[in-house]
């Protein structure tokens, strides 16, 4: 313990969590790890786009099937298109994907999770019936229902995927206010005259972080596999464009033959995925003042 | 020859800030028959001690350094896990302190019950049954036969106690660990373990080893008491010795800073009037004595004009709950937590609520402040009614009438530091200008409760339960209230902790002519904090009126009862006790 400053500085949670965070090596590397990842797709998304280049992935079908080398880093596909471009630009629609999809069910799902299980009671009964039923729709049908009356179109994707992953998430975050808002913090709040917006989102949020944090860190790659799936169905994003699920899908089949097919794409998924787990872990470590000394 | 006998033991822990020495080098015996009170307050190393002895230190952090503990010419810190785990349950029993969470709940009391006969005796469960029953009755559960296939949620905590007990004496062991086995119970039920206690210790012959914080229920029990503090034992003795005649600072202080029913203290004497802790440059503590000041200032008298009005009335206070039946059907029975309560409060008094639990003392203050919607009734505050008014038109309302709540790990949210906490009130309701000013503000704050400024960008978890509820108390203070309900304000509290609060409670009474409703199960802390008290059960308040008044002429047979069930300490009690 050091001496503390006569009139001590401000603190926050966010201030105090980032100051934890910037010491946990793992998390920093693992954010390092994934900024790279992420530039190398978009980055190289943006210069085929920009250049014309995007033909080039039409591939030369005399080349197919050539193992990595120095022509071709990661070797080439049944097209002959190479493979070290396609993960990249496959990056793009999986990222995009996970993330766009992630946060649409985290809006969500922590906004009405959280007001049903404060308020409680029939409004809580009504919104978690709601959510019942959305549960019960199978999941396949609902994104054909979409295409059928809005044509297929990649946001559909989003919103889709957003749509389905929010229920877990609210029922998660309903579950934790229930248990927290009975603690005496909460009631002092009230008795402080806090509303229940404040309440909600001032002391009841940064205390659920935990749960929010990991199950969000699992959405990303279960909302990438379901795009997999849902390209497969030829629901998700049309060829010749690709992502890592369709990638790792189509790899999978000439594992036997052409091992580079699944290997890389599947490397990337799996770093991408390591890396966002360190991130969760540390962001969730670095938002628990307890957990760190100083 | 004593049956256990625990030399020099040294139970380290080593983390990553450093050794913690919770226990360090202690000495103690017991005799067969005899009970052994072990009193400190939290932190001073009481439980490590007993875990240690039963192998339960968790290894590592913790380590045996140093020690030994001879029962029957076998040392219990080196004999083998398998030889150990023979002996625990069988010989040497424990209970805990909170009998709602150390039953499982999934299981009946009959297999819980004949579970260690199962283990230790190899005993077929159905031939065990009757021993079970037997045991029942023995701590006086009626209808044993019957009950003893009930789950643990159809009794009481007192019960639950007992049967907490009735498991750890079915294999007859010699030696009984009870750690804190009353602090969670109501002063009744507590008076009547204490006397099962007793009663098993003279039919069976067992010794207990009684581990507390609270001196007053060690003069109740104990034949001999070791005062731990800070990981040794400071002071050990036969009761009466301790009581009549303490040598250590830290005895003396724990000794004076009770609140007794039968003292008239306005500043009740601290732990630190008598001790002062000297930390010399080497890191190590040295224990100084000091000549406690305990020139008590004039009680100030409370006089109330003729015509002046209660700052508080509240008139047939009614909350009903529901019992839910469905979703869709309202079932027309309820629970009358409160049923037809009325109070009245003068500026600047102190009304002590008293009562068991589940009497409705909680619930009645919750709901004078709104925080449940009182079903029927009428609230007077001031000039205004309160009952009929939406949460809306309260908010002026809280800023003037606040709340302390009993557990001080629990009533501040972990994740905002201490200056969020503090400004946060003053910022929705627009106190102080902008936030440099309440910044100073929650400076003020804290050093009126007694902590330093320095601890503002700190957060809740680095403090102690003592320095938490001064917290507390500086958040309450936060929007300048007339009124605070102070419920179960120091119930959590070890005794030397308590008083400090308690001296702080009082000195902002003064300072800033605060009104209090003081809700407490413990009668000597009502007592030492009332002008008027209001005793209540089921609900219902049975006896009202002035607080001396009260503890000495009590007309209802409840008030009775509680003001009875009070450890008895002083010096008579215990000789009549013991026959010195």
């Amino acid at each position: 313990m050091t001496a503390a400053p006569q009139t001590p500085e401000g603190a926050s949670l966010w201030r105090d969590a980032w100051r934890r965070l910037s010491r946990n090596r793992m998390a920093l590397f693992s954010f390092v790890v994934f900024t790279l990842i992420t530039l190398a797709c978009f980055g190289t998304y943006g210069y085929l786009w920009a250049t014309g280049g995007m033909d080039a992935t039409g591939g030369d079908l005399a080349k197919n099937f050539q193992p990595p080398g120095s022509a071709h880093w990661f070797g080439t596909d049944d097209h002959g298109r190479d493979v070290f471009i396609r993960v990249l630009v496959g990056g793009c629609i999986s990222l995009a994907v996970g993330f766009l999809a992630t946060a649409v069910s985290l809006v969500i799902g922590v906004t009405y999770g959280s007001v049903a299980g404060y308020l409680g009671g029939r409004t809580d009964a009504f919104l978690m019936r709601i959510v019942d039923i959305l549960y019960a729709l199978p999941f396949v049908i609902f994104v054909i229902l979409l295409m059928v009356m809005f044509g297929r179109n990649f946001i559909l994707m989003f919103i889709a995927i957003g749509a389905v992953e929010w229920l877990t998430m609210a029922r998660i975050v309903r579950a934790q206010v229930m248990a927290l808002k009975n603690t005496e913090f909460v009631e002092a709040a009230r008795a402080l005259g806090y509303s229940d917006m404040r309440i909600i989102f001032v002391h009841l949020l940064p205390n659920m972080l935990g749960p929010i944090i990991v199950y969000a860190s699992l959405t990303v790659p279960a909302v990438m596999m379901l795009e997999a799936v849902l390209s497969f169905l030829g629901l998700g994003v049309p060829p010749p464009m690709s992502s890592w699920g369709v990638l790792i899908k189509d790899g999978a089949e000439k594992i036997d033959v052409y091992p580079w097919l699944l290997i890389f794409p599947a490397l990337f998924f799996s770093l991408t995925l390591f890396s966002l787990n360190f991130i969760g872990d540390g962001l969730r470590d670095a938002l628990d003042p307890k957990s760190a000394k100083d | 020859m004593p049956l256990l006998e625990v030399d020099n033991l040294k139970t380290w822990f080593h983390t990553r800030d450093g050794v913690v020495r919770a226990v360090d080098g202690i000495s103690f015996e017991l005799e067969k028959g005899n009970i052994l009170g072990i009193v400190g307050e939290s932190g001073s190393g009481k439980s490590v001690t007993v875990h240690s002895l039963m192998g339960l230190v968790p290894q590592p952090p913790g380590r045996i350094e140093d020690g030994a503990a001879q029962m029957d010419g076998r040392d219990l810190l080196t004999c083998a896990a398998s030889e150990l785990r023979a002996l625990r349950g069988k010989r040497i029993a424990m209970i805990f302190q909170d009998p709602m969470t150390s039953l499982n709940p999934y299981l009946r009391i009959s297999d819980q019950l004949v579970e260690p006969l199962v283990i230790h005796e190899d005993a077929n469960p159905k031939v065990a049954l009757p021993r079970a029953i037997e045991m029942l009755e023995k701590v006086g559960i009626r209808d044993a036969a019957e009950r003893v296939h009930s789950y643990p949620h159809e009794f009481s905590g007192g019960m639950r106690q007992r049967v907490m007990i009735a498991m750890a004496l079915i294999t007859n062991p010699e030696i009984l660990i009870a750690d804190e086995p009353t602090t969670a119970l109501d002063v009744t039920v507590q008076a009547q373990i204490l006397r099962l206690l007793k009663e098993l210790r003279d039919d069976l012959g067992i010794s207990v080893i009684f581990i507390t914080h609270d001196l007053g229920v060690v003069a109740e029990i104990a034949d001999d008491i070791a005062v731990m503090y800070r990981g040794k034992i400071v002071e050990q003795g036969s009761v009466l010795s301790i009581f009549e005649n303490p040598r250590h600072p830290y005895t003396k202080g724990l000794l004076a800073c009770r609140p007794r029913l039968d003292s008239t203290f306005t500043i009740l004497p601290t732990v630190a009037d008598y001790l002062e802790v000297i930390e010399t440059t080497d890191g190590e503590t040295e224990l100084r004595e000091k000549q406690p000041d305990l020139k008590q200032p004039e009680p100030e008298s409370k006089v109330v004009d003729d015509n002046e009005e209660p700052l508080l009335e509240v008139r047939d206070l009614a909350v009903h709950f529901p019992v839910r039946a469905s979703l869709w059907r309202r079932s027309s029975e309820v629970v009358k937590a409160v049923d037809g309560v009325s109070l009245s409060i003068y500026r600047g008094h102190t009304l002590g609520l008293v009562g068991e639990s589940g009497c409705g003392k909680t619930t009645t203050g919750r709901a004078i402040i709104k925080l449940i919607e009182p079903t029927a009734g009428e609230i007077r505050f001031g000039r205004d009614y309160l009952q009929h008014l939406p949460p809306a038109a309260m908010l002026p309302f809280r800023k003037r009438m606040q709340i302390i709540f009993q557990d001080p790990y629990a009533s501040l949210n972990p994740r905002l530091t201490l200056e969020q906490t503090l400004t946060e009130p003053m910022q929705v309701h627009g106190l102080g200008e902008g936030p440099n000013d309440r910044r100073d503000r929650a400076v003020a704050l804290l050093e009126e409760v007694g902590l330093e400024a320095a601890f503002l960008r700190r957060y809740p978890h680095e403090f102690s339960g003592g320095q938490r509820q001064r917290l507390c108390v500086a958040r309450a203070l936060a929007l300048e209230p007339e009124f605070i309900i102070c419920d179960e304000a120091v119930s959590a509290m070890d005794v030397s902790v308590q008083a400090q609060v308690l001296n702080l409670l009082r000195e902002l009474q003064q300072r800033r002519d605060l009104t209090y409703i003081f809700i407490s199960h413990d009668l000597s802390v009502v007592k030492f904090m009332a002008d008027t008290m209001a005793v209540m059960q089921a609900g219902k308040i049975v006896e009202q009126g002035d607080a001396e008044i009260i503890y000495h002429n009590p007309v209802v047979e409840y008030t009775r009862t509680l003001i009875e069930a009070v450890p008895q300490d002083s010096l008579d009690a215990i000789r009549a006790r013991v026959g010195g």
